[in-house]
């Protein structure tokens, strides 16, 4: 027994013991989000540092960890830092819900972009800025907490839909696929259809948001995003340990003594909900959540998309791409490099799982 | 190619069989052109106000320059008129597409095909400062050639040949690209912006006869090689291989068919925006009379797409006095449609 315990459930890997726990000793799970974190910290001076008066990065990492003088802290952390911070909390909550759609799908493919969950938010908010916006209603409070919370109901709605519409005795990862473009198709013509009813001004600003924007996000909007993180994050890291027997196929993870379907549920709405939450805070900014779950697979090495490593890099993804987008074109919303990026990428992803090569 | 085949072996049983068929198609046919009238007149008669029909009759036989007369003849006629084209060239160009992928959720809309136009169109207006649609219609045509050929190429991509999947999200990946596209495009352009979201979403409201009179050639064309393909799709619907042993040319069987696609969707596109689901549901419709013949098929497709968008068009004015585009009418109609597709058990192919 001990000797088995010792040698380690893998080869080749050292166990980590604490007490009665133990692990396999993989560096790369450990290393992945720490220079990923220390690269965003970076990324994230140098777009805070960016702007009408350049801030130098030095200057800025001095000001954002308490050592700024009355000017640079005027400029940082009133005007600057809620675009960047809104970058990280966004991409990182995109990133952790890609991964879970992934390792629950067994799918590659899946992301909430194409599952509709993404579009089902933008129905929610959209109606309320539309809607709301020509009786003059949505103002103060109700614009702040609002918008947010139709998004977040839209997602939830859209995530039950998915859920009961692709059950069949069971879920199966393609079905899930295809019922999930087909959920999108309506809900964006919905939200396309709200938009014609609104008058042009209300339809270009929230056309902008439909294609991701960290433009004039303020304070407020941080808020409820920040809120929603620090409730969805730590019950969905939660839930994990039961995402490494959903892996295996679902008799499997019966065996294992999981219960396949309410474990499944539950981990897919928390990922509905954090993509809604991240939606309504800056427009459904896509192919995050597609993207960083397998590059952060791909930097780990891992069977699965690891959830620390996405969060981590999908923040890095989002503030690199506003950075990006704010060099070279300052117009663009940064949701448009994003998909211009991201859909060539599942195209690759597509054809290599059409090929054969394990994906 | 099937009547023949089953008729011989049992010549009484089979041959009543036969005529059952054919009695159904004609019965089918006429049944739909009556409907393709009744649903004409309601679409000049009813919206935003109903004329009435006797009114509506003396406007197109004999106008005397009246309110009605002018409501009918220059506003809800040439609507009607680009509605049944559209309606034609969608449901053609969905039957076409499903017969070669032998997919039976294909469709120009979920394929990315009217997205390939629509992103060529727009590309024209904005950046190429392109005018009226006889200008922009040659884009419409080869960003739905280019559209369509990368999705079939990526949907058969590792050599398997498409399933529904692989398809589906071919086309939802190239949609997504071209989506990001335009985006980058309209945004930067306030002008841009106001043409591109009521004409993103499909309408046939405010065109003109000179609109349809410039896709009406396109379609004519488009319908003749659709029609030429029909024996070939017969053929191919057997598979490949059996339909090189039965003496076709599988290739330019394909390079017909996808000719007659892109004529057909890029003048849809170009006339009324992109317009899904259309070219998805009436295919089934049709086989559901005709069988699986696609000599009979396109035809009936066409008829039944004409009856189907027009429709939509009248309740979508019906409903909200013309704030309801009809795109959106069909895609809120036409994806539940979808989704009771891929449910099916084993989503055959065809």
């Amino acid at each position: 027994m001990r000797t088995v315990r010792d040698s380690g459930p893998v080869p080749g890997r050292r166990v980590l013991k604490l007490g009665p726990l133990a692990w396999t000793f993989r560096p790369r799970i450990v290393l992945v989000p720490v220079v990923g974190a220390v690269l965003l910290v970076l990324v994230a001076a140098v777009n805070i540092g960016k702007g009408s008066s350049h801030i130098e990065v030095l200057d800025v990492l001095r000001t954002l960890f308490g050592g700024g003088d009355r000017r640079e802290n005027g400029i940082i952390f009133d005007l600057r830092l809620p675009r960047t911070l809104a970058g990280v909390l966004v991409g990182a909550a995109f990133g952790l819900a890609g991964a879970i759609f992934q390792t629950v799908t067994r799918n590659p493919l899946a992301s909430p972009d194409i599952l509709g969950i993404t579009w089902g938010a933008g129905v929610g908010a959209v109606a309320l800025i539309v809607l709301g916006g020509t009786r003059g209603q949505v103002s103060g409070v109700v614009a702040e907490l609002g918008v947010p919370l139709a998004a977040l109901a839209g997602g939830i709605v859209a995530g039950l839909l998915l859920y009961a519409l692709s059950w069949r005795r069971g879920i199966d990862g393609y079905r899930l696929v295809l019922v999930g473009i087909g959920l999108s198709a309506v809900s964006y013509n919905v939200v396309y259809w709200l938009l014609t009813v609104g008058d042009v001004d209300d339809a270009t600003r929230a056309t902008t948001w439909l294609v991701g924007n960290l433009n004039g996000v303020g304070w407020e909007s941080i808020g409820p995003v920040a809120l929603a993180l620090a409730l969805l994050v730590p019950a969905t890291l939660m839930c994990a340990h039961t995402m490494g027997g959903l892996q295996f196929g679902d008799d499997t993870a019966r065996g294992l003594g999981i219960r396949v379907d309410a474990a499944r549920a539950t981990l897919l709405l928390l990922a509905a909900a954090l993509v809604a939450v991240a939606t309504a805070a800056a427009g459904p900014i896509t192919f995050v959540a597609l993207a960083t779950p397998q590059i952060a697979l791909r930097l780990a090495r891992t069977p699965q998309p690891p959830l620390a490593g996405s969060m981590v890099l999908g923040a890095l993804l989002v503030v690199g791409a506003d950075l990006a987008v704010r060099t070279f074109a300052p117009n663009l919303p940064v949701g448009v490099l994003t998909s211009v990026l991201g859909a060539p990428y599942l195209i690759y992803l597509f054809v290599r799982s059409r090929k054969g090569v394990r994906a | 190619m099937a009547t023949p085949l089953a008729a011989r072996p049992s010549a009484g049983h089979g041959r009543s069989r036969g005529g059952r068929l054919r009695a159904r198609r004609i019965t089918g046919l006429a049944g739909l052109l009556g409907l393709l009238v009744v649903v004409s007149a309601l679409s000049l008669a009813y919206g935003a106000h109903a004329v009435p029909l006797d009114a509506v009759w003396r406007a197109l036989t004999d106008p005397a320059g009246g309110e009605h007369d002018i409501i009918v003849r220059s506003l809800r006629g040439p609507r009607t008129v680009v509605g049944i084209l559209a309606g034609i060239a969608l449901g053609v160009g969905g039957a076409l597409m499903q017969g070669h992928t032998r997919n039976p959720i294909a469709d120009p809309g979920l394929l990315g095909v009217n997205q390939g136009a629509a992103f060529a169109i727009v590309l024209a207006v904005v950046v190429f400062g392109v005018q009226g649609i006889h200008g922009f219609i040659w884009f419409g045509f080869a960003g739905a050639l280019v559209a369509a050929v990368v999705v079939f190429l990526l949907g058969a991509v590792g050599g398997r040949g498409s399933t529904p999947v692989t398809l589906a999200l071919a086309g939802a990946a190239v949609s997504a690209l071209l989506y990001g596209l335009i985006s980058a495009i309209v945004l930067g352009n306030q002008q841009g912006m106001e043409t591109y979201r009521f004409w993103h979403v499909g309408s046939i409201a405010g065109r003109d006869f000179a609109v349809a009179g410039q896709i009406a050639p396109f379609l004519v064309v488009g319908l003749l090689l659709a029609l030429a393909n029909t024996p070939g799709l017969n053929a191919l619907a057997l598979g490949e291989d059996v339909a090189t042993a039965l003496g076709r040319d599988v290739r330019r069987t394909r390079i017909l068919g996808i000719l007659a696609i892109t004529l057909l969707v890029g003048a849809a596109v170009s006339a009324c925006g992109p317009i899904a689901f259309v070219g998805l549901i009436v295919p089934h419709l049709a086989r559901a009379v005709t069988g699986p013949d696609y000599r009979w098929l396109v035809p009936f497709a066409g008829l039944i797409g004409a009856i189907l968008l027009l429709a939509a068009d009248v309740l979508a004015r019906l409903v909200s006095a013309d704030r309801l585009e009809v795109g959106i009418m069909l895609a809120i109609v036409g994806a539940p449609v979808f989704i009771v597709l891929v449910r099916r058990k084993g989503l055959a192919r065809l």
